[in-house]
């Protein structure tokens, strides 16, 4: 595609170039990144040209006018700048011959003029190349913490200091940090395309994991002050939706996006004004998110019907995805009107779907819960008590405090009271502590008074 | 990218052939496979490591030659292929069939140095 004017020609002013460019979004930047990316596999090459390409939109628009779409004009002249840069450098002889291959392997562009025309076959006709980008980021030759490094700066377009401040380390440690990741991407040759189809479920699933740890991150914080951070939950949405809009098929997909828009959804009664975490047992329910709800709901009920399985009625088809699950588990407290109302039953088998599909402490954790609430806490303190024993759980906040409401509702306060102090001296933020700390000032009370 | 993919045995495993462990048949098999592929740019199988000599320096800095088996081997290479192939996730998918990533053994992939 060449660069063209628009049709009136003649020159641009100021004010035109300006609008122009700051129409270049993040989402924008990140595609004509991601294009780079994939066509010479190298991050850094790809960020310059991208700057290179946005330098010269200032120097030529106001000269020849604004093009008519400033994102392909801007992803051609990136790409022709890149490719002077791998020519002139004999040091890039290398990526030359890796380019070829690139090229082969690049679909004819008519592949792309008609979108209908693409099918689950050909796995690297992607219409956006930000999907490659996704999974080269989360690719598993990389450090986990890595990852999610690496997805905030290039897939969600992040600056590095936004990046060091979200995940509450230090600038320098993040710059070199991103270093290295983005040295080890291109010395492995990583690479910047969706992964072939049989290896496709297990790598989607190792970029879930990334936006979803995101979201885990800003919705309950691990350390530090406050209990949430909402800009990380926006960032981690902003990501499920990208990637349900390139994956629009995938079942998995469509119960992340659900799953983390029902939980969303929760957020403005999840905490007190002053920060601290109202369970969901308290929450005002009126001022859960409807909209958010909805359209969680039909993501949930979406997933569950694309991964074939009747998740509704409760059959055990191990084939569900863990996010179709866990989606439509947040779609069953998100119908309910009030907590008491709860269907803990189809909670229940829910867990056990889950359990199935994805065992583990924390989901036999759930299923305890639902089960309590079900039959009654003297049973749901029978399930508390199997899980003791796990290591994982003894270090589990919300076990602690699960055995500690347990053990407060059949009356048992001391019990109570020592359960709360256990998840005390557990790691968490401080409004945890303080909301943990309150609980067992009322305990106290009850105990003396 | 050309990668090398280095084929570790153990020595308290099974050897090859042995019970237990792979049977030289199946890396014949994919031997033939990753030749046909046309990604081997070139390979070597080796004698097992008790036939190992070893070339080093002294103290003083003086070249000594000693002949094995060594005590302190632990993990050896068996084998090794550079192969061509675009990117790390066809090496992988290549070190994923080799019978020397089975029970016991592991495949290390290098990227091999431009140089």
């Amino acid at each position: 595609m060449n660069p063209e004017p628009v049709a009136h020609g003649g020159g641009a002013s100021a004010e035109e170039v300006r609008r122009a460019l700051a129409a270049i979004d993040r989402g924008a930047r990140t595609r004509i990144l991601a294009s780079l990316a994939h066509r010479f596999g190298d991050l850094d090459l790809a960020e310059d040209m991208t700057q290179e390409a946005l330098a010269q939109a200032l120097r030529t628009w106001p000269e020849t006018g604004v093009p008519s779409v400033p994102e392909a004009w801007l992803k051609t002249t990136a790409k022709r700048k890149a490719l002077d840069v791998v020519r002139r450098e004999s040091t890039l002889a290398q990526k030359l011959a890796r380019l070829r291959i690139e090229q082969e392997r690049e679909p004819v562009a008519a592949h792309f003029a008609d979108p209908a025309q693409q099918t689950a076959e050909d796995h690297d006709a992607v219409p956006d190349d930000r999907l490659g980008l996704f999974f080269a980021c989360a690719h598993p030759v990389l450090k986990p913490e890595d990852r999610i490094a690496l997805m905030l700066r290039f897939v969600a377009g992040l600056e590095t200091p936004e990046v060091a401040h979200a995940l509450l380390v230090p600038v320098p440690t993040m710059q070199q940090r991103i270093v290295r990741a983005k040295k080890r991407i291109r010395t492995l040759g990583v690479p910047f395309a969706a992964p072939r189809r049989e290896e496709l479920p297990a790598r989607l699933a190792g970029v879930q994991r990334v936006v979803y740890l995101l979201y885990a991150e800003g919705f309950a914080r691990s350390t530090g002050v406050s209990h949430t951070r909402d800009d990380l939950t926006a960032e981690a949405i902003r990501l499920a939706r990208v990637l349900r809009a390139l994956m629009p098929d995938s079942a998995e997909v469509a119960g992340l996006l659900g799953l983390l828009l029902l939980t969303e959804a929760r957020r403005p009664a999840r905490t007190t004004e002053d920060g601290r975490p109202v369970p969901l047992a308290e929450q005002d329910r009126s001022r859960w998110d409807r909209g958010l709800i909805a359209e969680g709901i039909a993501l949930a009920e979406e997933a569950a019907r694309r991964s074939g399985a009747a998740v509704s009625r409760g059959e055990e088809r191990p084939a569900t995805g863990e996010y179709a699950i866990q989606a439509a588990i947040a779609a069953v407290h998100a119908e309910a009107e009030a907590f008491e109302e709860t269907d803990w039953a189809q909670i229940a088998v829910l867990y056990r779907l889950l359990e199935l599909r994805q065992p583990g402490p924390v989901v036999s954790l759930g299923r305890a819960v639902a089960l309590g609430r079900m039959r009654g806490p003297a049973e749901g303190l029978r399930h508390l008590d199997a899980l003791a024993d796990d290591p994982a759980l003894a270090r589990f906040r919300p076990f602690h405090i699960a055995r500690a409401v347990t053990l407060q509702q059949l009356g048992d306060t001391a019990e109570a009271a020592l359960a709360y102090r256990r998840a005390l001296e557990l790691p968490g933020n401080e409004s945890e502590d303080g909301f943990l700390a309150a609980a067992l000032a009322g305990l106290d009370e009850d105990l003396t008074g | 990218m050309k990668y090398a993919l280095m084929l570790m045995g153990h020595v308290d495993d099974p050897a090859c052939g042995e019970d237990g462990g792979p049977s030289p048949e199946e890396f014949f098999a994919f031997d033939q496979t990753i030749t046909d592929a046309g990604v081997v740019v070139t390979s070597f199988a080796l004698e097992d490591p008790e036939h190992g000599v070893t070339v080093s320096s002294d103290a003083q800095g003086e070249r000594i030659v000693s002949s094995g088996p060594f005590a302190e081997v632990q993990e050896f290479v068996g084998g090794g292929y550079i192969i061509e192939v675009a990117n790390i996730d066809e090496a992988i998918e290549w070190a994923r069939k080799s019978p020397a990533s089975g029970p016991g053994g592991h495949v290390e992939i290098r990227p091999v140095a431009p140089y």
